[in-house]
């Protein structure tokens, strides 16, 4: 270990928790929010009684699930501009920034994954709950918001957060469009100052501290809302 | 939209010289799964060691397998690829960190890749390799020890061989996984799949078809995965047992 040189870290740390850090919690939180939401949706679709409706959902799911992550981010990155222009009725594909580009591709990627636990989550409750709101007179959207998809949420929550660290961990696969996040934050003062061993060191020091810290919350948490049946 | 595709890029030939940018991806593709291959046989090593050992009522040695897997799964991937590739030669005594740096391509971005993801997959394999040895009855391994077998073998001739057969479906999974995290490499430049779709955008400026024909060959590769591991499970399945599905797990 000699020659570890502690002060390049010292001499970046600001800069890697106010640029990169921040960059990687927004895209998680913002990725995490739109991906649930997307996902539920995709879930409920999914269980649709209505053919075409389950199988679009279920192409969606499987063609992001059977595609890397890192493919996924290269598509979005090229493919956004465009959809934009198309949207906005541009000429000319419009600029994106990585940021946007990132968010928007990790909140339709993860939307898959949330989907499939959304999706076990709801098969959780026993159909008898549905048939007991439609006998009250509830229809198909008061049903599922009043009474299967709370129920679900909260036996999946574990799981459901448990995504959310891996989300954490992937976002810092946005280093391959040159985005700032934590990773490309360290990756260029590592490349400026020649201090590839001791930035990347510190960034899995972080990323292991902040990861396993929240998985132990995620195990109290379990323990604590485990329902007893 | 107003994109011009342009399909017959994929026949024209790429740059390097080694034949039409077609011949180049599916020659990518050969490398994923030369890494995907050779990354699994060290995930199912180690995992199945260390998923076995952490069943085990020896204190410290579950101790240590809890901290390999908490090292292992709580440092993103592409973290772990920079560790093996750019700081573990650093660490290495001279001799050893200048071998590895200056191995020739692609050896010098392969066997580092190969390390990583073997290592990081063996953690989510051990993980099921434990789920699956608890989840048999605790009557097995004393049926086991009452027979006159000693521990380890209660292992060898009674336990293990359910365990791998109950945990089929989700090793599938993950060798899916370690196929699509490959292209995690490309970062250390190992041109994989991934990594010779990004270089064929770059040369040929045709973004969508190099993306598409790379997302196609993907798909591919899944299904055959799919319906060999499908066969494989119908094989080995356990009889009695209700088909594995498993609580819902997070992954990626």
């Amino acid at each position: 270990m000699q020659g570890f040189d502690f002060d390049v870290i010292q001499r970046s740390w600001v800069y890697l928790f106010r640029d990169g850090m921040t960059f990687t919690l927004t895209l998680t939180a913002l990725a995490m929010a739109g991906g649930i939401v997307f996902g539920t949706l995709l879930a409920m679709m999914r269980l649709s009684s209505m053919k075409p409706v389950a199988v679009l959902a279920g192409a969606y799911v499987n063609l992001m699930r059977s595609i890397p992550l890192v493919l996924v981010i290269f598509w979005f990155f090229f493919l956004v501009p465009y959809i934009g222009a198309w949207a906005i009725g541009a000429k000319q594909p419009i600029q994106v920034g990585a940021f946007w580009s990132a968010a928007i591709t990790f909140t339709l990627f993860e939307a898959a994954y949330y989907c499939e636990i959304m999706r076990a989550g709801i098969q959780s409750i026993p159909r008898g709950q549905v048939w007991s709101g439609y006998a009250l007179g509830l229809d198909y959207w008061q049903t599922m918001a009043r009474i299967v998809l709370p129920q679900a949420f909260r036996n999946m929550l574990p799981v459901l957060l448990t995504q959310t660290i891996i989300l954490f961990q992937d976002t810092s696969l946005v280093y391959v469009i040159s985005a700032t996040d934590f990773l490309g934050a360290a990756a260029k003062v590592a490349n400026r100052d020649y201090r590839l061993v001791e930035m990347y060191s510190f960034v899995a020091v972080v990323y292991f501290i902040v990861s396993y810290g929240l998985s132990t919350l995620v195990r109290r948490l379990q323990e604590r809302i485990a329902i007893v049946r | 939209m107003n994109y011009t595709w342009h399909w017959q890029v994929l026949l024209e030939a790429e740059p390097g010289g080694t034949g039409s940018y077609l011949h180049y991806l599916i020659v990518g593709l050969g490398w994923t799964l030369a890494t995907a291959l050779a990354a699994w046989v060290i995930a199912l090593a180690f995992g199945a060691l260390v998923g076995t050992l952490r069943t085990t009522p020896m204190k410290w040695v579950v101790r240590a397998g809890n901290l390999y897997v908490e090292i292992f799964r709580n440092v993103p991937l592409i973290v772990q690829m920079f560790l093996w590739f750019f700081v573990l030669p650093e660490l290495m005594p001279k001799g050893i960190g200048d071998w590895m740096k200056q191995m020739p391509p692609p050896w010098g971005s392969y066997l580092p890749a190969v390390a990583c993801l073997g290592i990081f997959t063996s953690v989510r394999v051990a993980e099921q390799v434990r789920a699956g040895i608890n989840s048999l009855p605790r009557g097995q391994r004393m049926a086991g020890i009452a027979t006159g077998l000693t521990e380890a073998q209660a292992y060898r001739y009674v336990i293990l061989p359910q365990a791998f057969r109950i945990i089929l479906p989700p090793l599938t999974s993950e060798f899916m996984n370690i196929i699509k995290n490959s292209s995690v490499a490309l970062t250390i430049g190992l041109l994989e799949l991934t990594g010779r779709a990004r270089s064929m955008q770059e040369f040929s400026f045709r973004v969508f078809e190099a993306f598409t024909a790379a997302t196609v060959i993907y798909i591919l590769t899944n299904l055959i995965v799919v319906l060999a591991m499908r066969a494989l499970e119908k094989k080995v399945h356990v009889p009695g047992l209700i088909a594995a599905g498993g609580a819902p797990q997070a992954g990626h």
